[in-house]
């Protein structure tokens, strides 16, 4: 056998051997941690997917839309103005739908903070609204061409675009999904240095078997190879508790947000993409604990002549 | 021995201190040639087993040089260890058998380590433990089996991939004199297949029991030759060969 000519072979080492490390002290805490840091991590990101579908379904309902306001003390003159407004929306090219909002509903839309007061009650006035859509992007100069066609025909018409009242609610919800992103990274790390640290103290407390095998001639990566497999079955055992519990937690929390009957809230609702995305945080929690023990074992082992 | 020959392992001036203190070997050259049964000896403390430990590559040494099987071993990259590992086998002084495995699987794993198949595994496996006397426990964990039977578990696993070289630190320190005498004939059989023996000892007797053996003797560090026969170039004739 001459020493050039050798050709290392590096099997993975597999029968009874792959119990080299005793899997009881190996894992100890690791797969609750795991099922823990999954279920977070879970609810996190259906929440953000939620937020994301939320803005999304919101913005494209409210894309193109303006709401022109006929705020006029005197009924006759206001209902006279909203007509005239709504004859000269329909006959513009670039609108494409345009309805005066009904009393009744105007009614209903107010009732939370007036109370059962008649929009037709002269106590307290309330003006006239006309939900047009229009075709393409609403910009300034678009709002300010409709102001104008109105200026002189309905004097008390206001006009704004839905998208500009929105604008806060829109930038607090992207606020939170970059919560949720930042939230999902902080449990990948947290993930990864628990099992770092698993890693470290079973290299520690499993050092002479270790030097045995090195001595044998096991390579670093077979000795790798028995870390990975211990912590595989914990990351996969911890990962399905873990989804479990988020799911229980999402349907929970999703039952409850569908009883509110909001519409912002109910156009959350999750996707088959959405349902798949969860369903593949435990298989990264599971590849990224992988990773890491091999990561964190190689380095030691490279320390150990 | 003839001069031409080359040596397995060579040692050049080597020097091993562990942390700040004082040197446990100092000066150590020697060359092992293939196929002789040599004997380390030396009073407790004498570095017999620090000597060992740089044998089977566990240990770099504080200076000076050593090559095995012709490549200098002080500079190898730490991925090419476990290639040059494979072809020594070690005796621990404390047998170091995995505690988790059973005594066939102990032995067995050297050949599992250089990725031999289960189905092949088997049969050396339970040859060598019979040839120990151990084929009865071969399901035993470490923890059961008496001190000699561990002993003659950690030569099994030495022996069993058939290494170049085999190092034993006190292998016979544990068996009655009749299983000493079987395991060193183990380590005969080896020998005459063409594997280089260095056994650490303090047995007299076991020494005598192998005529042709050389003799390494370590004093405070240092190695001193009795036979003569380890010197580079050999300054005599080796006994066999």
């Amino acid at each position: 056998m001459s020493g050039t000519s050798l050709q290392l072979r590096s099997r993975r080492l597999g029968g009874e051997t792959s119990r080299i490390l005793p899997q009881g002290r190996l894992s100890g805490p690791m797969p609750w941690v795991i099922a823990i840091m999954t279920a977070l991590t879970v609810i996190a990101v259906a929440a953000g997917l939620t937020l994301s579908n939320l803005a999304g379904n919101a913005q494209d309902e409210i894309a193109g839309g303006v709401t022109v306001q006929v705020v006029e003390a005197d009924p006759a003159e206001r209902n006279r103005q909203a007509e005239t407004a709504l004859a000269i929306l329909n006959n513009r090219e670039d609108v494409a739908q345009v309805r005066r909002v009904p009393d009744a509903e105007l009614a209903e839309l107010i009732e939370p903070w007036l109370g059962d007061a008649r929009v037709d009650d002269e106590a307290v006035p309330t003006p006239a609204l006309i939900d047009a859509r229009v075709r393409g992007a609403v910009t300034a100069e678009r709002l300010d061409a409709i102001r104008a066609a109105l200026a002189s025909s309905a004097p008390a018409a206001r006009v704004d675009a839905q998208a500009s009242w929105l604008a806060p609610v829109f930038q607090a919800v992207s606020s939170l999904q970059y919560l949720a992103l930042g939230l999902v990274l902080l449990l990948a790390a947290t993930s990864a240095a628990a099992v770092w640290l698993s890693a470290r103290s079973a290299l520690g407390s499993n050092r002479e078997t270790i030097e045995v095998v090195h001595h044998l001639g096991g390579t670093d990566s077979q000795i790798a190879g028995i870390f990975q497999r211990a912590i595989f079955w914990d990351a996969v055992a911890g990962g399905v508790a873990g989804l479990l519990l988020g799911l229980a937690a999402i349907i929970l929390l999703g039952r409850q947000f569908a009883g509110l009957g909001a519409g912002l809230v109910a156009g959350g609702g999750l996707g088959v993409t959405d349902w798949a995305i969860i369903g593949a945080v435990p298989v990264l929690g599971v590849v990224l604990a992988l990773v890491t023990s091999r990561v964190t074992v190689l380095s030691a082992l490279m320390r150990i002549l | 021995m003839n001069a031409g020959e080359t040596g397995i392992v060579q040692f050049d001036n080597v020097g091993l201190r562990y942390g700040s203190d004082g040197e446990v070997l100092s000066d150590v050259s020697f060359t092992l040639y293939p196929g002789r049964f040599y004997f380390l000896t030396g009073a407790s403390g004498a570095g017999k087993t620090s000597l060992l430990r740089l044998l089977y590559l566990a240990q770099r040494p504080s200076r000076g040089g050593i090559s095995m099987f012709g490549e200098d071993v002080i500079t190898l990259p730490h991925r090419k260890l476990p290639q040059f590992r494979r072809r020594i086998g070690t005796v621990f002084q404390d047998f170091r058998l995995v505690p988790h495995l059973s005594a066939f699987d102990n032995v067995a794993l050297p050949l599992r380590i250089s990725g031999m198949g289960e189905e092949a595994v088997k049969k050396p496996v339970d040859d060598m433990l019979r040839w120990v006397g151990l084929d009865h426990r071969a399901d035993a964990r470490p923890e059961t089996l008496s001190g000699g039977e561990q002993q003659r578990c950690a030569i099994a696993r030495a022996v069993i991939a058939r290494p170049e070289v085999l190092v034993a630190d006190e292998p016979t320190g544990n068996v009655d004199p009749e299983m000493a005498l079987k395991l060193l004939r183990l380590f005969e059989s080896l020998n005459r297949l063409g594997t280089t023996v260095v056994v650490a000892t303090h047995d007299v007797h076991l020494i005598r029991k192998v005529p042709e053996s050389l003799i390494m003797r370590l004093d405070k560090g240092r190695l001193s030759d009795p036979t003569g026969a380890l010197r580079y170039p050999p300054k005599s004739e080796a006994p066999r060969g």
